[in-house]
């Protein structure tokens, strides 16, 4: 881009490497806790929280670095798809686990949820 | 496929226009360029998904109050950039990993989209992954990474009980709102 102020671009440079600091940061902590925490359940936790920021972070950074419309456009995009199918996919990974007895009880120091209930057979279907 | 239901699904098509017109729009972003053929195309594509994949119907009285969104998404913003560094500095510091736990949460307004929306934000906001959901009873079962940090199964439940609250005052219909009124009213 040529037609703005030096003050912006240096700006919108120095945002850009901050986001892709942040964003780095969060990405690799993501991937520390996948490999630290003990069991399938605390591992979703690293996979929904610093990696979706992580990576909106460092999708932030693209789109302060590139200034164009359609890149921010379709960043965009992925930021919503991401925000919108990560908790699902850790849902889904979470409850499989669950139900299929990969969590070991010694691992919780609560369990709330009721084992063989029929009632959750059919919560996450379409109806009832 | 007999004719009937053809022309049912055709039907569904003016009903379902603002899904039409979400998916125009993820179409022209996707091609990166505002062009005549691109809405026109976005919207045949479109229609070509609302006719060929129907969705069953979302039972929900929303609506959408703007200020009231506007603060859940800040408060959102918020919890995102919190959540993410604790979770960060729980997996990068040193010792043993914490202790987490199963805390189950029965929402008082089991509407399908205030429990989807309040349960896709828990899994995003501090302390909560949702690992199952019971559609009929509203009951949300979440895992809760570090039971001690977040104040014990009872601090989690009233959490998130007043995320929800936030995300009715926001998307909530009027009905389920003053339904909601008069549940706390007598709690």
């Amino acid at each position: 881009m040529t037609g703005e102020p030096a003050w912006v671009t240096a700006v919108l440079d120095a945002l850009a490497a901050l986001c892709l600091v942040l964003g780095a940061f969060l990405t690799l902590s993501a991937g520390v806790g996948v490999l630290r925490f003990e069991n399938v359940l605390a591992r979703m936790h690293a996979v929904t929280k610093p990696q979706v920021l992580g990576l909106i972070l460092l999708l932030l950074a693209v789109a302060a670095r590139v200034r164009s419309w359609p890149v921010v456009a379709m960043l965009a995009l992925v930021v919503a798809f991401q925000l919108v199918t990560s908790p699902v996919a850790a849902h889904m990974v979470g409850r499989a686990a669950y139900r299929t007895g990969k969590i070991r009880p010694e691992d919780l120091d609560v369990d709330e949820l009721p084992h063989g209930d029929d009632e959750n057979e059919n919560a996450g279907g379409p109806s009832a | 496929m007999s004719p009937e239901r053809w022309h049912r699904r055709l039907r569904r098509l003016t009903a379902h226009w603002p899904t039409l017109a979400v998916l125009a729009g993820v179409w022209v972003m996707l091609w990166g360029d505002l062009s005549w053929a691109n809405v026109i195309g976005g919207l045949v594509v479109a229609a070509l998904a609302v006719v060929l994949f129907p969705l069953p119907p979302v039972a929900s009285s929303g609506t959408l109050r703007p200020w009231p969104f506007l603060r859940l998404v800040a408060y959102f913003v918020v919890e995102v950039f919190v959540a993410s560094f604790q979770v960060a500095w729980l997996a990068l510091r040193p010792g043993p990993a914490p202790r987490g736990g199963v805390v189950a949460v029965r929402l008082r307004n089991p509407d399908d989209l205030v429990l989807t929306v309040t349960a896709e934000i828990t899994s995003l906001v501090p302390g909560s992954v949702v690992i199952e959901a019971q559609r009929r009873s509203g009951a949300l079962f979440l895992h809760v990474l570090d039971l001690e940090g977040a104040g014990g199964a009872e601090r989690v439940r009233q959490q998130t009980l007043e995320l929800e609250e936030r995300v009715l005052r926001a998307l909530g219909g009027a009905t389920l709102l003053a339904h909601a009124d008069r549940t706390r009213g007598e709690d």
